[in-house]
C-alpha cells in the first residue's frame, strides 16, 4: 500500500484509528482459526458508517481488498486478512441505537457483543435468541456475517431469523438499506442473502434485530445413556412425539470427561449424555417434561436429573458451552469440526467416525446439537508427533465427506470461510456455485470484499449485460425510477 | 377468461427440471417472455408484465419427492398444491407451518414466489424462515440448487431466501425443501371483542408482551381479536386464564382464520405493513380488514391509494396492491433498488422472466 493511501486513511480515521506498525498489526493476522495467518497491510478502526464508507471508497478506487472483522472469534477463517489488503475492525462501533420494547425490536451497531443485546433488554423480560457458544465475546456484526446459530436455534432459529433490517456499506462505498423495522419491505430479500455471506457482499453498519419475550419457565433435563446411539434414539422418540424442545444437546464420554476437568459441571459419567431444554408456559412445559422423561427411560436412560435452580441450569450449560475449550485438558491440540447430517443418520455416522478413529489411532470427541443434526466432532492430536497434524486434518475432512454423503452440509454454523472453501465443490455442483456467485457479482463486481473466501474459485463478473427497458408506467408518467 | 387468454400467451407444462431448462433456454435465446405459474391464483399480483409470450406452468411437477418425517423435512416439487402437501405430511402428524391463501389451488412455487404466508407467521416465521433448500432454473437454462436438506446449514449464499418473494423474476422455482413442524396436539381459537381501537391496540400488545406462547393473533373489524392457542390441554387452559384477564373472551370459530380469503371481492385488495404498535391507527383507514399481530394487514380499498401509500411509507411501513391497479403495485423499494436491478441483471440479463412485474420495473 502506498504511503499516500496510508496517509489518506490516517486523515479519515485519526491517529488512533489506523494501525500499521508491524507489532500491533500482528494481533489481526488470524481469527479463531489460528492455523491460517496473513498479516494485512493496515488495520482501520472506524467509529461510524461514514468512516467505513470513506475507507471502502478508497479501497474501491485503489482496488485494495478489505476484510471486515468483529471480535475475531470465527472458527473458519472468515476474518483472515487478505495479502496486501486492509482489515476493517468494527469493535469501536458498539452503540445500541434504539430499543423498542412494544414492538420487540432493537437497533445496534455491528461491534455490539451478542450477550450485551440480551443484557440491555433482560430487565423487561426480553432476550436475543441466537446464542453461539462464544456469545460473551462475539459481535453482532460477526454473527450477521456468519449467520451464527447456537444451542437454542432448534426452536428459535438462526441469526437470519432475527435480523429484520440492515444498513450496509457496499463494496463500492455506497450505503444501502435492506429490510427494516416492518416486515416484507418491497423488493428482493437482500437482507436474507446478506446474512451468512461471510463478509463477501459488504459491511453491515447498523442492524435491526428482533428480540423475544422470555418464556414463563425454562426446564433443563440431563439424561445419562450407555451410548450416543441410545441417546440418539431417545431424540428420535422426542421428535416423533411431536415436541419441539428449545434445545437438545448431546455429548459423548470423551467430551464429558473434558468438560468435567474444565468446569466441574457434575455430569454423570456415561457413554452418551443428553441435555433437553423445554420452555414456555409452566403448565405446558410440565406436561411435556413428564413425557420427555418417559421417552428417555424407554430408551435406556439410567439417570435423569432436572436442574432445580437457575444456578444448576447455568452450570449444566457452562459444561456444554465450555466443551470445545475443555479439549485442551485432555489433548495438546485439537480440531473443531462443524458438519450437519439429517438427524436420523446419527447412529450411522457415529459408528463410521469410530471406525475412522480406530484406523487412524486419533481420538475423536463428539458434541452435537442433536435436535438439528449439527455435529461438532473434535479431532484430538499432538502436533509434536510427526505427521499427526496432517492425519488429524485428513480425518476431520473425511468426516465432512461423510456428512455430504448423507445429504448433510459441511457447515451448520461456523461458516465456510478460508477453511472449507475447497469442500464447497464436493457439496455443490459447479452450476450451483456459479449461480451463487452471480449474487456476488451484483454486490461486488470487483471482488474486493473479503475475496478468496467461501468459493473455491472466483467467477469473472465482467460487464453486466441487459439493456435498459422503460417500464410502461414510467412511459405513462405514473411511476418513476429513483 | 382463462389466464392464458388474458395474457395472450401459450401455456407450456414441462414434466421435469430438464424440460423446464430446455424450454427456458430456448425462450431466452428467441426473446420470448416467460411467466412462471402454479395454480394461477395470484397471477394478477405485481405489475402487469411488459410482455408475456409463454405461461410456464408447474402443474405437472407436483410430486412430494421425500417426506423425511423423522428429520422433520420435506422435498417437494413446485407444482404441488399446499393442501395436497399438507395431506401427505399429516400422515405422519406433521405440517408445513404456514397458512397461505386458497391452499386447495395455491402451489408451493406460487406461495414462495409471492411470499404469501398467513397468521401462523407469528409463531413459526414466514416462508423465508421455513424454506431450507431450493432448486431454480434460470433463464439461460442453468439448473441451480442452493441450501440443502438439513435445517441447519450455512454453506454458500442463502438463495432460498432470495427466491422467496421474487415473483418469478430471477428463476423458476422447481423444487423446495422445507423444515416441518408437528401438528398441534390440540388447538383452540378465542375471540376478544375490544371496546374501541385503543383497547384493541392495548390487548394486542398485552398478548405479545405476556409470557405466553400464542400461535396466531389477528384483528378484524368490530374490534375483534382472534387468538390461536395450540399445545397440551393444560398449557392451553393456563394461557386462556391469562388472556381472560385482558378482555371479554369468547370461544372463537376456527373459520375466523379464513377471514383473509373472504376479503377478496370487487374492490382491489391491499397488503400493508406497519409495526405492531401501529395496528390500531392503521386500521382506521379501512372498513374491512384482517391485520395480523406481526403488523401485516390485508384490506379491500377503493379510496386514494397514492395518498394511503404515502401515509404508510411515512410511518415506516409499505403498501402493496394485490391485483389490477393504475398505480404501481409495490411502492418505494428504497435505496437498494439499484442493487436489486444488478441482481436481476446477473440472473436474467435479457429480461426473459416475468419482465416488469416486480419493483422498479424489474
Amino acid at each position: 500500500m502506498s504511503p499516500e493511501t496510508l496517509e489518506e486513511l490516517r486523515r479519515i480515521l485519526g491517529p488512533h484509528g489506523l494501525i500499521s506498525s508491524p507489532e500491533e498489526i500482528k494481533t489481526y493476522e488470524c481469527d479463531g482459526l489460528t492455523n491460517f495467518r496473513v498479516v494485512p497491510s493496515a488495520v482501520v478502526l472506524p467509529n461510524s458508517a461514514e468512516e467505513v464508507q470513506a475507507v471502502v471508497r478508497i479501497c474501491h478506487r485503489e482496488r485494495i481488498p478489505f476484510v471486515a472483522r468483529g471480535s475475531g472469534t470465527g472458527l473458519s477463517g472468515g476474518a483472515l486478512p487478505v495479502k496486501g489488503g486492509i482489515v476493517i475492525g468494527l469493535a469501536r462501533m458498539k452503540r445500541i441505537i434504539e430499543v423498542d420494547l412494544p414492538n420487540a425490536r432493537i437497533v445496534v451497531e455491528p461491534g455490539v457483543i451478542n450477550l450485551e443485546v440480551t443484557g440491555r433488554v433482560a430487565a423487561a423480560d426480553f432476550f436475543y435468541a441466537p446464542d453461539p457458544s462464544s456469545q460473551s465475546v462475539c459481535s453482532i456484526g460477526g454473527n450477521v456475517a456468519e449467520n451464527s446459530g447456537g444451542a437454542h436455534c432448534l426452536k428459535y432459529g438462526f441469526t437470519t431469523t432475527h435480523v429484520l433490517g440492515l444498513e450496509v456499506v457496499l463494496p463500492d462505498g455506497s450505503l444501502v438499506h435492506m429490510g427494516g423495522k416492518t416486515l416484507d419491505a418491497p423488493g428482493y430479500d437482500l437482507a436474507g442473502v446478506f446474512v451468512g455471506s461471510e463478509g463477501t457482499l459488504g459491511i453491515a453498519t447498523k442492524i435491526t434485530l428482533r428480540i423475544v419475550k422470555r418464556p414463563e419457565c425454562v426446564r433443563t433435563l440431563l439424561a445419562a445413556f450407555n451410548s450416543p446411539t441410545e441417546a440418539g434414539a431417545a431424540v428420535s422418540g422426542i421428535i416423533a412425539a411431536g415436541m419441539l424442545p428449545a434445545a437438545i444437546e448431546m455429548m459423548d464420554n470423551l467430551s464429558i470427561q473434558a468438560a468435567e476437568a474444565a468446569v466441574h459441571a457434575n455430569y454423570p459419567n456415561c457413554g452418551g449424555l443428553l441435555l433437553v431444554e423445554l420452555d414456555g408456559p409452566v403448565a405446558e412445559v410440565d406436561a411435556l417434561m413428564a413425557h420427555v422423561d418417559e421417552i428417555c427411560r424407554q430408551h435406556g436412560a439410567w439417570e435423569i436429573r432436572v436442574a432445580q435452580s437457575e444456578a444448576e441450569r447455568a452450570l449444566v450449560w457452562k459444561g456444554r458451552k465450555a466443551a470445545f475449550a475443555a479439549m485442551g485438558r485432555i489433548s495438546p491440540n485439537y480440531i473443531v469440526q462443524d458438519g450437519v447430517i439429517p438427524r436420523t443418520a446419527l447412529p450411522l455416522i457415529l459408528s463410521e467416525i469410530e471406525q475412522l478413529s480406530i484406523e487412524t489411532g486419533l481420538r475423536v470427541a463428539n458434541v452435537f446439537h442433536a435436535g438439528d443434526g449439527n455435529l461438532h466432532p473434535l479431532v484430538l492430536y499432538d502436533r509434536r508427533i510427526a505427521g499427526q497434524e496432517k492425519a488429524a486434518e485428513r480425518l476431520s475432512e473425511r468426516i465432512l465427506e461423510l456428512c455430504i454423503e448423507k445429504g448433510g452440509s459441511i457447515t451448520g454454523e461456523h461458516g465456510v470461510g478460508e477453511e472449507k472453501k475447497h469442500m464447497m465443490s464436493k457439496m455443490f455442483a459447479e452450476p450451483d456455485l456459479q449461480t451463487m456467485q452471480r449474487v456476488r457479482c451484483a454486490f461486488d463486481p470487483l471482488q474486493l470484499s473479503n475475496p478468496t473466501k467461501v468459493f473455491p474459485r472466483p467467477r469473472m463478473c465482467g460487464e453486466t449485460p441487459g439493456e435498459y427497458v422503460a417500464h410502461p408506467l414510467e412511459v405513462a408518467g405514473i411511476a418513476e425510477r429513483f | 377468461m382463462s389466464v392464458a387468454e388474458r395474457f395472450g400467451a401459450t401455456v407450456v407444462e414441462p414434466a421435469d427440471e430438464k424440460e423446464t431448462a430446455a424450454i427456458l433456454r430456448n425462450a431466452n435465446e428467441t426473446g420470448q417472455a416467460v411467466i412462471p405459474t402454479g395454480g394461477g391464483t395470484k397471477l394478477d399480483w405485481g405489475n402487469p408484465p411488459r410482455k408475456a409470450d409463454m405461461l410456464l406452468s408447474m402443474r405437472r411437477m407436483n410430486r412430494v419427492i421425500e417426506h423425511a418425517w423423522a428429520d422433520l423435512t420435506v422435498t417437494v416439487e413446485a407444482g404441488c398444491t399446499i393442501a395436497a402437501l399438507q395431506r401427505t405430511l399429516a400422515e405422519h402428524g406433521q405440517r408445513l407451518a404456514v397458512d397461505p391463501l386458497w391452499p386447495e389451488r395455491a402451489t408451493v412455487g406460487g406461495i414462495l414466489a409471492t411470499n404469501d404466508s398467513g397468521a401462523l407467521r407469528l409463531a413459526f416465521g414466514a416462508l423465508r424462515d421455513l424454506i431450507i433448500g431450493v432448486t431454480l432454473v434460470l433463464a439461460d437454462g442453468t439448473i441451480a440448487m442452493s441450501g440443502g436438506k438439513v435445517v441447519k446449514n450455512v454453506a454458500g449464499y442463502d438463495l432460498p431466501k432470495l427466491a422467496t418473494g421474487s415473483l418469478g423474476t430471477l428463476g423458476v422455482i422447481t423444487r423446495a425443501v422445507f423444515r416441518l413442524h408437528p401438528l398441534p396436539r390440540n388447538a383452540r381459537t378465542l375471540t376478544i371483542a375490544a371496546t374501541d381501537a385503543n383497547d384493541m391496540q392495548r390487548i394486542i400488545l398485552a398478548i405479545l408482551g405476556a409470557r405466553l406462547a400464542v400461535t396466531a393473533v389477528q384483528a378484524r373489524p368490530g374490534k375483534e381479536i382472534d387468538i390461536l392457542l395450540e399445545g397440551t390441554m393444560d398449557g392451553i387452559a393456563a394461557q386462556e386464564a391469562v388472556i381472560k384477564e385482558m378482555g371479554a373472551v369468547r370461544e372463537g370459530s376456527p373459520a375466523v382464520w379464513k377471514a383473509r380469503e373472504e376479503l377478496w371481492g370487487d374492490a382491489p385488495i391491499v397488503k400493508f405493513t406497519c409495526l405492531p404498535s401501529q395496528i390500531a391507527s392503521t386500521s382506521t383507514s379501512f372498513s374491512g380488514f384482517v391485520i395480523q399481530a406481526t403488523g401485516i394487514g390485508y384490506a379491500p380499498f377503493t379510496g386514494d391509494l397514492r395518498r394511503l401509500r404515502e401515509a404508510m411509507e411515512r410511518e415506516g411501513g409499505s403498501l402493496m396492491i394485490l391485483g389490477k391497479s393504475e398505480l404501481d403495485a409495490w411502492g418505494n423499494a428504497g435505496d437498494a433498488l439499484p442493487l436489486m436491478r444488478a441482481v436481476k441483471a446477473q440472473f436474467d440479463p435479457k429480461n426473459t422472466l416475468s419482465p416488469g412485474r416486480f419493483v422498479g420495473g424489474i
